[in-house]
C-alpha cells in the first residue's frame, strides 16, 4: 500500500487518522475511475477503499459520468472517437453515441439526455441526444475545447478552450453562442456553483481560478494559489469540486502534486494538501466525507477525509487515472 | 518588391461574427519573411529540409490566433515572402515594413541584424525564428528583435545540466569544421564551464572520405585515443558526419550534442502538456513532424495573438509593451507559461532533451535553482548578456 504523506504528518498521526476517521458508506458504493493510458476502469469500493473490479474499456478514457438513475455509464473513449454507454452491473458496452472526434470530456444536461461533448482536435462542442443517438447540434468553440459545464437550471452549456483561452457560453435553448469571455491561459474547468449564480474556470497555466457572474458574465473574482517550496509556474489549478454544502472547493494543482481548500464565499486558500503527483480529477462519497483524487503520474488515486482535511489513503489503479465518478 | 522575391502564399482567414465583439474590429497583419540559404553538402541525403520548414508553423499559430479572433472581432492576416539565396532581402524587408511592422525573420543572423538596423524598422516587431547564434541575444542585440528560437547556449546548458544530474562528469568531444559546428562546440564548452564540467579531450572531424562506406573501419580508429570518457560529444549542427559515430566507438558510450541525446526546442517527441494536440494540429496542416523552427514561427504567432487578445490592440508599441511585460504569458506546450526576458527579447522556454524515439528529460532540471525563474538557468542570464538596447 502506497501512503502520500506530509511534511509534518507521523506514521502515528495517520494511524490515528485512520482510525478515528468513521466514514459509514452505503452498501456497494463505489468510485469508478478512468485509465487513460491503460484503457480501463478501475472500481473502488468505498467501504473497504480497495479497487473490486477492473473493465476494459476503448481507447483512451478519460471524461465519464453516470446517468441520473445510474443505469448506465457515458465514457469518452477519446482515441475511439466515440461516447461508449456502459451497463455498470455487467461492464458491457450496450452501444455507442455519436460524438464527434476526439471526445475529451462532456457534461449530461439535467435533462438526463443530452451530453454535451468537447471535441478536443476539431474546437467543437457536440450536443448528442442519448435517447435517439443522434447529434442535436455541433457548436464552433475554440482551439482543445476541455472544460464543460451546465448550470443547474439548464438554461446554460459552458465549453473552455485551452488554447482560445475563453469560456464559452452556449444557449442551450437555440445550441448558440451568446458570450465568450477570456480567462488566463489554458482554462481546463468548469463548474456552477451558489445556485447557478457563479461559474468557476480554473487555468492550468495563468495558475488561477476565474469567478464569473452568471448573469451578467463579468469577472467576480479570480483566485491564486501559492504553494510553500513550489515554484508558481508548476502550480497548475485544473479539476475542481464543491463540496456538498458548496462552502468549500476542492482543487487539483496538477503537478504541485497538491489540493487546495478553497473557501467560496471569501475566495481564499484555507488548506492545501498533499496528494499523488500530476493530480487531475477527483469526486466525493456520496455523504461527502471523502474526496478520491485522481493521480495522473503515479497511477493512484488519493483518499482525502473531508472533515479534517488529511489524506487518508493512497490506491493504486490503472496509467494514468484522469476521471472520477462515484456509484452509490 | 526586390527582383528575387517570391511571393509565394497569402493565407487570409476571415472573421466569422458570432455574438457580439468584445472589442472593436481589429486587423492584424504579419509578414514572414525568409531568406533562403543554399544548404552545405552533407554526407546523406535521409533528412531532406522540408519546402515549407517554418512557415508550417507559423500557418498553424496563424490558424489558432485567427480562431480565438473570431470570437473577439480581430482578424489575423499571414503573408509569406521567400528570397532566393543572394536575393536582394533588404528590398524585400522594406516592401514588408510598408504593409506590417510585425515580421517574423526566418534568416541567418546577419541578414536579421541588417534588416532590424533599416530605418524602416525602427517601430517595428521582429522575431527571430531561425538563428541560434548566442550574439543577438548579446552585444549584437536589436530593441525590435525577439527571439522565439532558443539560442545554442540554452541547448547546451540544458545538456549540461543534464550530465551533471547523471554525474556524467568524464566528456569528451568531436567538432565539425563548418562555422556552425565551431560556434555550437564553443557554446557547449562554455555550458560545461558554467555547470562545472570540461572536456577531457577534444578532436577535429576533417575527412572527406565517404564515411557511409567506411564508419565501421574509421571510427574506431578516430575515437581510440580520445580519453576515458562517460559521454561522446558531437558537434555537428549540418549533420553531417555525427550519425556515423554512433555504435562505431572505440569505446562503448553514449553520444549526445548535434546527434544522439540532443537538447531542442521542439521535437515530434514532446507528448507531454497538452503538446500532442499541438503536434496533430501541426501534422494534419502540414503532413510531417513538427521541428524547432516550425515551433519558434508558431510562437512567434501566438505571442502576437495572445498579445492582441489581451490588449485589444493591433498597435505595434502597445503590443511590444506587453509582450516584454509582466502580464504575458505564452501556454506554450512545455509545461509551464513561456515569457520574455525583458532585457534581451529571448523568449524563456524549458528546453527538451530527446532521443529520436522519446523524451528523456526537460530543461531545467530539478535541483537547479535561480533567483527569479529556474527558466533563467537556460542561456544568457541578466548579469551575463552584453545587451544594453532594451534598457533604453
Amino acid at each position: 500500500m502506497l501512503l502520500h504523506l506530509g511534511r509534518n504528518t507521523s506514521l502515528a498521526t495517520l494511524a490515528t487518522a485512520l482510525t478515528l476517521t468513521a466514514w459509514a458508506p452505503a452498501p456497494a458504493e463505489e468510485i469508478w475511475i478512468s485509465n487513460e493510458k491503460e484503457d480501463t476502469l478501475s472500481v473502488i469500493d468505498v467501504a473497504t477503499l480497495e479497487v473490486i473490479r477492473t473493465i476494459e474499456t476503448g481507447e483512451r478514457p478519460r471524461g465519464i459520468t453516470f446517468s441520473k438513475d445510474y443505469s448506465v455509464l457515458y465514457i469518452c473513449a477519446s482515441d475511439s472517437d466515440t461516447v461508449q454507454v456502459m451497463d455498470p452491473e455487467t461492464g458491457r458496452i450496450l452501444h455507442d453515441l455519436p460524438s464527434g472526434e476526439d471526445p475529451e470530456q462532456f457534461v449530461l444536461h439535467p435533462d438526463d439526455r443530452h451530453l454535451y461533448i468537447a471535441n478536443e482536435d476539431d474546437a467543437i462542442t457536440t450536443v448528442v441526444d442519448t435517447e435517439t443517438r443522434k447529434v442535436v447540434a455541433q457548436i464552433d468553440v475554440g482551439i482543445e475545447p476541455e472544460g464543460m459545464a451546465v448550470s443547474p437550471d439548464g438554461k446554460i452549456a459552458i465549453t473552455t478552450s485551452e488554447t482560445t483561452n475563453m469560456a464559452h457560453w452556449i444557449d442551450t435553448e437555440t445550441q448558440m453562442l451568446f458570450a465568450n469571455t477570456l480567462v488566463d491561459s489554458r482554462p481546463r474547468h468548469a463548474e456552477f456553483t451558489a445556485g447557478g449564480t457563479e461559474l468557476w474556470v480554473s487555468s492550468e497555466i495563468g495558475g488561477t481560478i476565474t469567478v464569473f457572474d452568471v448573469a451578467t458574465q463579468a469577472e467576480k473574482a479570480k483566485i491564486e494559489f501559492e504553494v510553500q517550496g513550489i515554484h508558481p509556474d508548476r502550480v497548475q489549478p485544473v479539476g475542481f469540486e464543491f463540496t456538498g454544502d458548496e462552502k468549500t472547493a476542492f482543487v487539483a494543482l496538477g503537478p504541485s502534486n497538491h489540493i487546495a481548500a478553497v473557501n467560496a464565499k471569501t475566495y481564499e486558500v484555507e488548506d492545501y494538501i498533499l496528494v499523488g503527483r500530476r493530480v487531475w480529477h477527483m469526486d466525493f462519497n456520496t455523504d461527502k466525507s471523502l474526496l478520491f483524487t485522481t493521480n495522473g503520474v503515479s497511477g493512484d488515486v488519493t483518499v482525502v477525509d473531508v472533515a479534517s482535511r488529511e489524506p487518508v489513503k493512497t490506491i493504486k489503479v490503472g496509467r494514468f487515472p484522469w476521471g472520477a465518478a462515484l456509484r452509490p | 518588391m526586390g527582383g528575387f522575391a517570391l511571393k509565394t502564399g497569402r493565407a487570409l482567414l476571415a472573421a466569422v461574427t458570432l455574438a457580439a465583439p468584445a472589442a472593436a474590429e481589429i486587423a492584424v497583419s504579419v509578414h514572414y519573411l525568409q531568406l533562403m540559404v543554399e544548404a552545405p553538402p552533407t554526407l546523406s541525403n535521409l533528412d531532406p529540409v522540408p519546402e515549407d520548414l517554418g512557415i508550417a508553423g507559423a500557418t498553424v499559430g496563424l490558424k489558432d490566433n485567427a480562431t480565438t479572433g473570431r470570437f473577439m472581432g480581430h482578424n489575423y492576416e499571414l503573408t509569406v515572402t521567400r528570397v532566393e539565396p543572394g536575393g536582394d532581402f533588404l528590398a524585400a524587408a522594406r516592401a514588408a515594413l510598408t504593409e506590417t511592422s510585425l515580421i517574423v525573420l526566418d534568416a541567418p543572423a546577419a541578414a536579421q541584424l541588417a534588416i532590424a538596423d533599416l530605418p524602416e524598422a525602427a517601430g517595428a516587431l521582429l522575431f527571430n525564428a531561425s538563428a541560434p547564434d548566442r550574439a543577438l541575444r548579446d552585444a549584437d542585440c536589436r530593441a525590435n528583435l525577439l527571439h522565439t528560437l532558443p539560442s545554442d547556449a540554452m541547448r547546451t546548458d540544458a545538456l549540461a545540466q543534464f550530465f551533471v544530474k547523471k554525474r556524467w562528469d568524464d566528456l569528451a568531444l568531436i567538432t565539425g569544421t563548418n562555422p556552425a559546428d565551431q560556434s555550437y562546440a564553443a557554446d557547449l564548452k562554455a555550458s560545461l564551464a558554467k555547470f562545472g564540467l570540461d572536456v577531457n579531450s577534444e578532436k577535429t572531424w576533417a575527412f572527406d572520405a565517404d564515411m557511409r562506406r567506411n564508419a565501421a573501419q574509421e571510427v574506431p580508429l578516430f575515437t581510440q585515443d580520445l580519453r576515458d570518457h562517460d559521454v561522446l560529444l558531437i558537434a555537428d549542427e549540418i549533420h553531417d558526419f555525427g550519425r556515423y559515430v554512433l555504435y562505431n566507438t572505440w569505446d562503448p558510450r553514449p553520444v549526445a550534442g548535434s546527434e544522439g541525446l540532443t537538447a531542442t526546442a521542439w521535437s515530434p517527441v514532446v507528448e507531454q502538456w497538452g503538446a500532442a494536440q499541438l503536434q496533430s494540429r501541426f501534422e494534419d496542416a502540414a503532413d510531417r513532424g513538427m521541428a524547432p523552427k516550425d515551433y519558434a514561427a508558431w510562437a512567434a504567432l501566438r505571442a502576437i495573438g495572445e498579445a492582441v487578445t489581451r490588449t485589444g490592440s493591433g498597435d505595434t508599441a502597445t503590443l511590444r509593451a506587453y509582450i516584454l511585460g509582466d502580464a504575458f504569458e505564452l501556454a506554450g506546450f512545455k509545461g509551464r507559461p513561456l515569457n520574455f526576458r525583458p532585457w534581451n527579447g529571448q523568449l524563456r522556454q524549458p528546453i527538451p532533451i530527446v532521443h529520436p524515439r522519446a523524451l528523456v528529460a526537460q530543461a531545467p532540471l530539478e535541483g537547479f535553482l535561480h533567483q527569479r525563474t529556474e527558466l533563467d538557468t537556460l542561456g544568457l542570464d541578466e548579469p551575463e548578456s552584453h545587451c544594453t538596447a532594451f534598457s533604453k
